[in-house]
């Protein structure tokens, strides 16, 4: 019997390697996105596991929405990265430090 | 039963799996076709949910769009990423034990006697064939009560777009553009220039 609680666990494990993934590859931007799209899956994975035993739709919807964000972020991000990339033939994260005023 | 949770476990298993490669994996390229594996999981799970649209839309928005827009920046970009993997071990002892301590707090979490809530009555939904289905349902809800979540949700891809289309144009000289102004303001004065030429010689 797979229980609410089974579904909660996959999505902690996944939410936990996102937040390590970001720890590890510090100098490496794209798996930086990466590690995010995966703490967002995470979430989706909890929003719809509360909509399928609480039997309400809602959490579907707003699933939904964080896809909707995901997708924007992921553009906007890759798009910054192509442009940093291109200004300093690097995408080191450390090496972002000219934002100044 | 016996055979909805072996269905879990697999496509759980596969999605955490596939989760740990994307984060240690030495080729970034590798790390977006994991992505790939895990997302295409992860909508195997939903299915088990009985949230088929959801599921069929994490493929199309994710594997079919995300993740490719990953590979082409991984393959464009020519970044040395050997590189970047220096440092890779330098922090894996405190990442661990983070991870560690956040999963087992999460777990306890969950694990906590919820003796006097809603989750009590614990029935997933089931795949009825006299039900409404899924997709029907969330279109019913989804233009009527979240109609305005709908539309912000449009303009933040719009935002998201012209953002991102602003952001690498890049103009560069010696190309040939339409001037739309000067083309609708012409008449014919300016448009016809008169000559005389004389014979045996041209302009």
């Amino acid at each position: 019997m797979i229980t609410l609680e089974h579904y909660l666990f996959l999505g902690a494990i996944i939410f936990t390697l996102g937040v390590l993934g970001i720890f590890l590859n510090k100098k490496n931007l794209i798996i930086i996105l990466m590690s995010i799209e995966l703490i967002l899956l995470s979430v989706n994975i909890n929003f719809i596991a509360f909509s399928a035993y609480i039997n309400d739709i809602s959490g579907q919807i707003f699933a939904m929405l964080t896809l909707t964000v995901a997708a924007a972020e992921a553009a906007i991000g890759l798009a910054i990265l192509v442009v940093f990339f291109r200004n300093l033939g690097s995408i080191e994260v450390n090496k972002i430090n000219q934002l100044k005023g | 039963m016996v055979l909805y949770s072996l269905t879990f476990y697999l496509f759980s298993s596969v999605a955490v799996l596939s989760a740990l490669m994307v984060i240690s994996a030495k080729n970034p390229v590798h790390s977006v076709l994991f992505l790939i594996l895990s997302f295409v999981n992860a909508s195997g799970l939903f299915v088990l949910l009985g949230a088929e649209f959801l599921a069929m839309i994490l493929v199309v928005v994710y594997v079919g769009a995300v993740a490719v827009l990953f590979l082409f920046v991984v393959m464009m970009l020519d970044i040395n990423f050997v590189k970047l993997r220096e440092g890779f071990l330098q922090y894996l002892p405190f990442g661990a034990l983070l991870g560690i301590v956040l999963v087992i707090e999460l777990g306890i979490l969950f694990l906590t006697d919820r003796s006097s809530n809603i989750y009590n009555n614990q029935t997933p939904l089931q795949p009825m064939v006299n039900e409404v289905e899924n997709t029907k349902m969330i279109g019913q809800i989804l233009y009527t009560e979240y109609f305005y979540l709908f539309q912000i949700c449009g303009i933040i891809l719009l935002v998201a777009m012209i953002g991102s289309i602003t952001l690498t144009l890049r103009d560069k000289g010696g190309v040939k553009r339409q001037n739309i102004d000067s083309q609708n303001t012409v008449d014919a004065s300016t448009a016809i220039e008169k000559k005389k030429v004389k014979i045996g010689e041209g302009i």
